[in-house]
């Protein structure tokens, strides 16, 4: 239930990451809108499907404008809303199995396009709407209810791969701290290009990870989290590398680089294209 | 004797020119006033293959590309032997005497091109001999094919004047030749120019300028056959302020992207063939169900699956009435005729935004590309229509109930007040997920209702009270429409119904469909398409179908119609 629409029926689970990212998304929202004197309807939340696309519908107090589409196709919708209006800040909102598996295909294409949309990415490891199927970033040899017998699929590397085909900033973070993720997203939202911020964001029904990523030492469990140390240096490619050859999940900003988004390379072409009256063009028809 | 139409097809290899002749030929005339119209196949592939143009010429407006052939030039013994069996009572082929030889006797006579074209010191003039020799053959004024040259060929440079003096002369040469053939077609009729003003255009030029008239603003598409020169169209003219067109990297891309664009506010328009449009299944329902003013244009060609992605065929209708799961009828629009591409395309830009949904436009392989000389569309008849919007305190919200009884609310853009999720599961008046059936059943409701504001499609009805009424769809109009004319003046008592809007159809055209006797559907696809769906309405239609990809004849039609009407009327 949300709380600007009793009516709404959808909640997640008990400690569900979500939460954590929800309160973030909203925190930065709010904040962009602060620092660049804009409302809150200048924001535009484009969810996939899956309990994280359920995000867009729970942001509480001053309502973005929100798209919940069809699965896996929220990159080139938010692509849509931003080159129809480049002055909207476009945010994707995805689970790993939206963003990676059926929406796959999109990533490549708005990498070379560097499209300024930032994502935010909950991955859970696993399908939790439907009850707990292996995802693109399950583990390998991981039961699930689709893989009783083990997982026999090597799990993607998202940091890698964003990495590999030119995403133009890169964090990684977890749902347990949403103010320093907050100041994350907003710092995504502010980057011109693609960004995505990969927030670790556990189903505690189906693939409960909080211990595995913090660590546990009373148990003797070392966290897969890690503080980025403090001289990295994020734009440098080297650097980026280094750290992803890391085990382990990186807790900050991995990579950004300065460059032309798609509307401003589309400007740069537009200033060269003769302007022509609808008449004009259709006299380029007529019949001598 | 004096004719008033002429057919004639170059036939040969792809990459040997043939369109060019036929533009040629086609403009030539267009410029002396008559009415013209080319028609082309040539295999899926780059360069070679069998491939042939055509242009029909003729004193009246074209309504197809006839019933066969009265001059073929066939550039090699296999377009001979493929090609010669269209070539009508009387008709004549002129073959390619540097290729092959054809025994003595026949309707034919050989030409060398190239030789003759190499003797007017300019080698790629063969096009023109082989014109000069058809300009004989039919009587066509050499005056006019010379102000053709000279106009073509004024560019400016050194060496105009040179260039101009061989194609003529290389039009005398072939001039010469059919001379001494002894052949003739017969002598086209003088032209009877219209009092407007024409512009030659294709089908998808033709409908991307259209909407371009009605304000469309984003594009986004997919390279494929025959849908790709709208791409090409929009990536060389869409521009200016406030406006996007790209190239983006899937048919699935493409549908999103414009659900976003229109979302934001923009009119945005896709334009794919079959196998595109089959991907896009999904992102249609998505507009449907979030009511999301788009426009998506199918070119069809053959199907399914890559089927034959450069023929003819009428066979998506099914799935553009019904592309998606659950219950959808998208509004579609069936242009028939090149100004009808035209005015399809301005008209489904208005509908999207009057309707705040996604609109449907069928086009087809023979008429995306065909080129004909039309009236100049006047631009200022063109409406502009806008969404309406919501400002600051307005009281209704975006997916309020709506009964038709009161002007549609408005949509809310992004940045502006109104605020709301465009949600493709079913949703509350904010546009929040629900399961409730109270809200699934007002939203069913509305979103059928709002079609009702669909009007102002083209539409044509003749001798409605007849037993046996004729209505074709798309780009069977033209061979049609011939065969229609053709059974009045031989007496028999039928009637002719047009639509461009197949959903909704307007009442009057349903008016005609209620109380028709016989409604006979000719249309290029194997279920009968639009006959199954107008009997699904409960209209008496049946339909007389083919699926060889390419177009009707005229000839044929009036055969196949005759039988029918013999059949009688069933109660």
């Amino acid at each position: 239930m949300s709380k600007r629409n009793p009516e709404y029926d959808f909640a997640w689970c008990p400690g569900c990451g979500d939460f954590g990212v929800r309160r973030a998304l909203q925190v930065a929202l709010e904040g962009y809108s602060v620092e660049h004197e804009e409302p809150q309807a200048n924001n535009v939340v484009v969810a996939g499907i899956g309990c994280s696309g359920n995000m867009v519908h729970l942001v509480e107090g001053d309502q973005p404008f929100g798209i919940h589409g069809i699965h896996g196709r929220s990159l080139p919708i938010a692509f849509g809303v931003k080159q129809g209006n480049p002055k909207l800040n476009t945010v994707v909102v995805a689970g790993d199995g939206d963003f990676l598996s059926i929406g796959g295909e999109h990533l490549g294409p708005a990498a070379n396009r560097n499209i300024d949309v930032t994502a935010v990415v909950m991955d859970n490891g696993v399908y939790g709407l439907t009850k707990g199927q292996s995802s693109p970033t399950s583990e390998f040899g991981a039961v699930t209810t689709s893989t009783p017998l083990g997982k026999i699929e090597t799990p993607v590397s998202p940091l890698k791969l964003y990495m590999s085909i030119g995403v133009t900033y890169i964090a990684s973070y977890y749902s347990s701290k949403p103010r320093v993720l907050a100041k994350m997203i907003q710092e995504a939202m502010n980057h011109k290009g693609f960004s995505i911020v990969h927030v670790q964001s556990p189903c505690t029904t189906y693939n409960d990870t909080y211990d595995i990523l913090k660590g546990k030492p009373q148990e003797g469990i070392k966290g897969l989290a890690f503080e980025i140390p403090e001289d990295h240096d994020p734009t440098s490619v080297e650097d980026a590398n280094d750290l992803l050859s890391r085990p382990g999940v990186p807790l900050g900003v991995i990579f950004k680089k300065e460059g032309q988004t798609l509307q401003d390379r589309y400007e740069g072409l537009m200033a060269r294209a003769p302007k022509r009256t609808n008449d004009e063009l259709l006299d380029s028809y007529l019949l001598q | 004797m004096n004719k008033h139409d002429f057919v004639i097809r170059f036939a040969g290899e792809g990459g040997q020119g043939l369109v060019t002749s036929a533009d040629a030929l086609a403009r030539a005339a267009a410029q002396a006033g008559y009415f013209v119209q080319t028609h082309s196949t040539f295999p899926s592939q780059i360069m070679g293959g069998p491939a042939s143009s055509q242009v029909r010429i003729s004193t009246t407006p074209v309504l197809c590309s006839g019933d066969g052939v009265d001059v073929l030039v066939a550039l090699n013994q296999y377009a001979y032997d493929h090609h010669n069996e269209d070539l009508l009572p009387g008709g004549v082929t002129i073959y390619n005497a540097e290729e092959y030889d054809l025994p003595e006797g026949g309707s034919y006579f050989g030409i060398k091109a190239d030789e003759l074209a190499k003797s007017t010191g300019n080698a790629r003039a063969a096009n023109m001999v082989t014109i000069g020799a058809v300009a004989k053959l039919i009587d066509f004024k050499l005056e006019e094919i010379d102000a053709f040259i000279t106009q073509r060929f004024t560019r400016g440079r050194d060496g105009d004047a040179e260039i101009i003096e061989a194609n003529i002369k290389a039009v005398r040469l072939g001039v010469d030749v059919a001379s001494t053939s002894g052949f003739s077609v017969g002598q086209l009729e003088a032209p009877n120019p219209p009092d407007y003003q024409q512009i030659v255009i294709t089908g998808n030029a033709a409908l991307s300028m259209g909407a371009v008239a009605a304000g469309l603003d984003f594009y986004a598409g997919y390279p494929i056959s025959p849908a790709t020169t709208v791409l090409v169209w929009m990536e060389n003219n869409l521009w200016g302020e406030g406006r996007f067109v790209h190239q983006v990297s899937s048919e699935i891309e493409a549908i999103n992207a414009i659900i976003g664009a229109g979302f934001a506010g923009k009119k945005a328009m896709t334009a794919t063939a079959g196998p595109g449009y089959s991907l896009m299944s999904e992102g249609l329902g998505l507009a449907w169900m979030a009511e999301i003013p788009l426009v998506v244009t199918n070119v069809q060609r053959g199907g399914p699956a890559t089927g034959l992605p450069t023929k003819s065929e009428q066979s998506d209708l099914f799935s553009c009435m019904h592309p998606a799961h659950g219950d959808i009828k998208m509004p579609v629009l069936a242009p028939g005729t090149i100004e009808e591409c035209f005015f399809a395309g301005a008209l489904a830009t208005n509908w999207a935004e009057r309707y705040q949904g996604p609109v449907i436009i069928v086009s087809e392989f023979g008429l995306a590309e065909r080129g004909e000389n039309i009236r100049r569309p006047d631009l200022t008849a063109i409406s502009n229509e806008s969404r309406a919007t919501v400002s600051e305190g307005d009281s209704g919200k975006r997916y309020d109930s709506w009964d038709g009884s009161t002007p549609l609310g408005g949509m809310p853009t992004p940045g502006g007040a109104g605020a709301y999720v465009a949600n493709g599961s079913e949703h509350d008046e904010i546009g929040d997920t629900t399961h409730l059936p109270r809200h699934h059943v007002r939203l069913m409701e509305r979103r059928f209702k709002k079609l009702d504001l669909l009007n102002g499609a083209h539409y044509e009805i003749e001798n409605a009270d007849a037993d046996v009424i004729i209505m074709p769809w798309g780009s069977s109009k033209g061979p049609a429409r011939e065969a229609y004319d053709r059974l009045c003046d031989q007496g028999e008592n039928v009637g002719w119904l047009y639509s461009v809007a197949l959903n909704p159809l307007p009442e009057e055209v349903k008016d005609i469909l209620k109380s028709a006797k016989k409604i006979i559907v000719p249309e290029l696809n194997y279920l009968g398409q639009w006959s199954s769906l107008l009997r699904m309405e409960g209209y008496k239609a049946e339909s007389i179908t083919q699926y060889t990809g390419l177009p009707f004849r005229p000839v044929d039609l009036v055969t196949r119609i005759i039988e029918r009407i013999g059949a009688g009327v069933t109660a």
